[in-house]
């Protein structure tokens, strides 16, 4: 009933899977964000999410080490952020539809892994939950900020690691000059290709690690397409976070919030049904994308090749 | 030798062939990955190809595959020129097959071909509907396309699961309790009728028809010029007069509404109701998305969409069958897809080259014309 839906400790649920949900989105996300400011839009995201979430699970099944199964996951979205650099920068392909190539590539080959190495369904012990001395005990708030697994809160810490690291360092305003006005970045010396290699490996990686949080944190399951879109609503959190990571982190908290809230709404058995609640976070992505974008400027060489003058 | 190389029919020849070494390229690389799996690739193609085109039903079968992929792949032609980015095939073709099963399944009076034609225009509106709403938001609000697209492909198979197992759901299944998505069986007016002794249906054909109109469209209208103009240059396009939002919209409508009509030929030429398994590839079989694949290699033309339709057709079908005979999983063929997109899109690059190139020698003949007059250096579209 709907009145189930406001009691403190459903509440407290809410929040607290609020916080867990937003994880995959914020590894993503985040890695979005630097490419973008660096002027490539990768719309692979969701095929690296999905590699990479099967990479993690299937050396963590096989091997017992779940650090292992995080390292295939960051070496598999490594490798396909390689390839989608390659193809971006040195074919400067058009982004867009080379992003969904590689989406299309990872959907069906993770399938096909999935398929050839496990074939059933398994689940598996992924990482446990660390609870911070003292914070977790703090009625309410512990349960909701401080008793989840390491992959929650490095996802967190990313957010002013990456503020710092795009607007406090050299390599960051390199990374903003290359998205903005690549040929006065270069005429001032600084290397395009490879600073747009690096967010774009660095991408990959995050979204490996994204699809990794699902797989052995979230979820300890996979799936054939098990991340349903998230891939793509991550693109979606960059535009609406405004290529910014606190905007980000914003995004991300909102739409896992409507999620979280949609899940205990199945959970509580209130009458909507199902799929109007699973539809929520979409239409709400869409509005929110209208009230947003419209004021933001994109960073000026997004999904613009680079060619040097002769 | 060289300097054959270097002659224009040549070069030009080698353009329209970049697609072919694409595929050959993507396909060598599914022959690596099938030998990391431990299957004999040659075995494997061979049961593809066996699977695609070994008998009269698998080829029509093969042709049925690609009708839905040749319908959502003009429509990509028409969007991709306009520049605009439709990713919401998927969406389309559920919302458009939800208009047209309603009609189907309401209109139960009505004489034959006026009965299929009504349901297959539900199915071109409730495309266009779906395609018409980002084209606005992008036009009118700067909403990326490609993202608003992909958020409409995950409302509509909400949608699309919402009514297939409430209001729509076929009375049968209510009653049962495995509730399977899907709703009553259509009464044969609304059944496409087959063309040959096989499942192949007239959808076919209109598919191809439509691919000649629009492909007069884009060329012999002056809309078609116009949605074409807006994709190459938006900024002289609004310079010479032409309301490049109202274009936009359009050219994203349209796009849905062929996409919405491969919808309602799915469920009027295949299934005779809508089913699906609760995802959007249950009822689509992802033909929203591979239709991109197959327009990208029919490199944005509508007409040429055609072989590259049937070939992606066919590639669908076969998979089938090796998964039968050698075990290795159809994905490998969402796989392959992939992989012939990244290269198809890489390979411009040649392309672009070859054509800088040619305008360069031809703007060298140029310079020393007898008459004094300057010719314009040809802009290949």
């Amino acid at each position: 009933m709907i009145s189930d839906l406001f009691s403190v400790t459903v509440l407290i649920g809410i929040l607290a899977s609020g916080i867990r949900l937003a994880t995959p989105y914020l590894y993503a996300a985040i890695g979005e964000t630097f490419s973008q400011r660096s002027g490539v839009l990768n719309l692979g995201v969701e095929g690296q999410m999905l590699l990479g979430a099967f990479a993690a699970f299937y050396v963590s099944l096989t091997t017992g080490n779940l650090w292992l199964g995080l390292l295939a996951a960051v070496l598999v979205g490594a490798a396909m952020g390689l390839a989608m650099a390659y193809v971006t920068v040195n074919l400067q392909a058009e982004q867009g539809i080379s992003g969904i190539g590689f989406y299309l590539f990872g959907l069906g080959m993770s399938d096909l892994l999935f398929q050839k190495l496990m074939a059933t369904v398994e689940t598996l012990q992924g990482f446990p939950k660390i609870y911070i001395p003292g914070l977790s005990d703090i009625p309410g708030i512990g349960e909701i900020f401080f008793s989840h697994n390491i992959l929650v809160y490095i996802a967190f810490l990313l957010v002013p690691i990456a503020w710092f690291v795009l607007n406090k360092t050299t390599l960051g305003l390199k990374i903003r000059s290359v998205g903005e006005n690549p040929e006065a970045a270069d005429s001032l010396g600084v290397n395009v290709g490879r600073i747009r290699y690096f967010t774009i490996i660095l991408g990959g990686t995050l979204s490996g690690i994204a699809g990794a949080s699902l797989s052995i944190g979230l979820l300890n399951v996979f799936q054939q397409n098990m991340t349903s879109g998230s891939g793509f609503i991550a693109v979606a959190l960059v535009y609406f976070g405004a290529w910014r990571p606190i905007g980000v982190l914003g995004g991300a908290l909102l739409f896992s919030m409507v999620n979280s809230l949609q899940l205990w709404i199945q959970v509580k058995s209130v009458p909507i049904p199902s799929e109007l609640a699973i539809m929520m976070p979409y239409v709400l992505t869409i509005l929110v994308l209208v009230a947003t974008v419209s004021r933001v400027r994109a960073p000026s060489a997004l999904t613009k090749p680079f060619e040097r003058e002769n | 030798m060289k300097k054959f190389l270097q002659s224009d029919w040549v070069s030009r020849l080698f353009d329209t062939l970049l697609p072919v070494f694409a595929t050959l390229a993507a396909l060598i690389l599914g022959a690596i990955m099938l030998l990391f799996l431990k299957v004999n690739p040659i075995e494997a193609y061979a049961a593809l190809w066996e699977g695609a085109f070994g008998s009269p039903n698998a080829f029509a079968e093969t042709l049925v595959k690609a009708t839905p992929l040749l319908l959502v792949a003009i429509g990509i032609c028409i969007s991709f020129r306009g520049d605009v980015i439709n990713i919401g095939g998927e969406g389309q073709m559920i919302v458009g097959a939800i208009f047209a099963t309603w009609v189907g399944l309401t209109f139960t009076d009505l004489p034959g071909w006026v009965a299929i034609t009504l349901a297959l225009l539900a199915g071109f509106v409730g495309g266009a509907i779906w395609g018409g709403i980002p084209g606005f938001l992008k036009a009118y609000f700067r909403v990326n396309e490609i993202l608003s697209t992909v958020m409409m492909n995950a409302i509509a198979v909400q949608l699309m699961n919402f009514l297939l197992r409430g209001p729509m759901i076929d009375p049968s299944q209510a009653e049962a309790a495995s509730k399977i998505p899907q709703t009553a069986r259509l009464i044969d007016a609304f059944q496409l009728p087959r063309l040959i002794p096989t499942r192949l249906h007239l959808g076919a054909l209109i598919a191809v028809i439509l691919a000649i109109l629009v492909y007069i469209l884009l060329w012999r209208t002056t809309l078609g010029y116009r949605i074409r103009a807006v994709g190459q240059n938006p900024h002289a396009s609004r310079y010479a007069g032409i309301k490049i939002q109202r274009y936009m919209v359009l050219s994203l409508l349209l796009s849905g509404a062929f996409a919405g009509l491969a919808g309602a030929t799915q469920v009027f030429g295949v299934n005779y109701r809508m089913i699906t398994d609760g995802s959007s590839s249950g009822f689509t079989g992802s033909a929203g998305f591979n239709g991109i694949v197959a327009a990208l290699f029919g490199q944005l033309h509508p007409i040429l969409s055609i072989p590259a339709s049937i070939l992606f057709g066919a590639l669908l079908v076969g998979a089938n069958k090796m998964q039968r005979v050698v075990q290795v999983p159809s994905a490998l063929v969402i796989a392959l897809n992939g992989l012939v997109v990244v290269f198809v899109v890489s390979s411009e690059i040649w392309r672009r080259r070859r054509q800088k190139r040619r305008l360069t020698i031809a703007g060298h003949e140029e310079e020393m014309p007898p008459d004094g007059t300057i010719k314009p250096a040809e802009t290949s579209v």
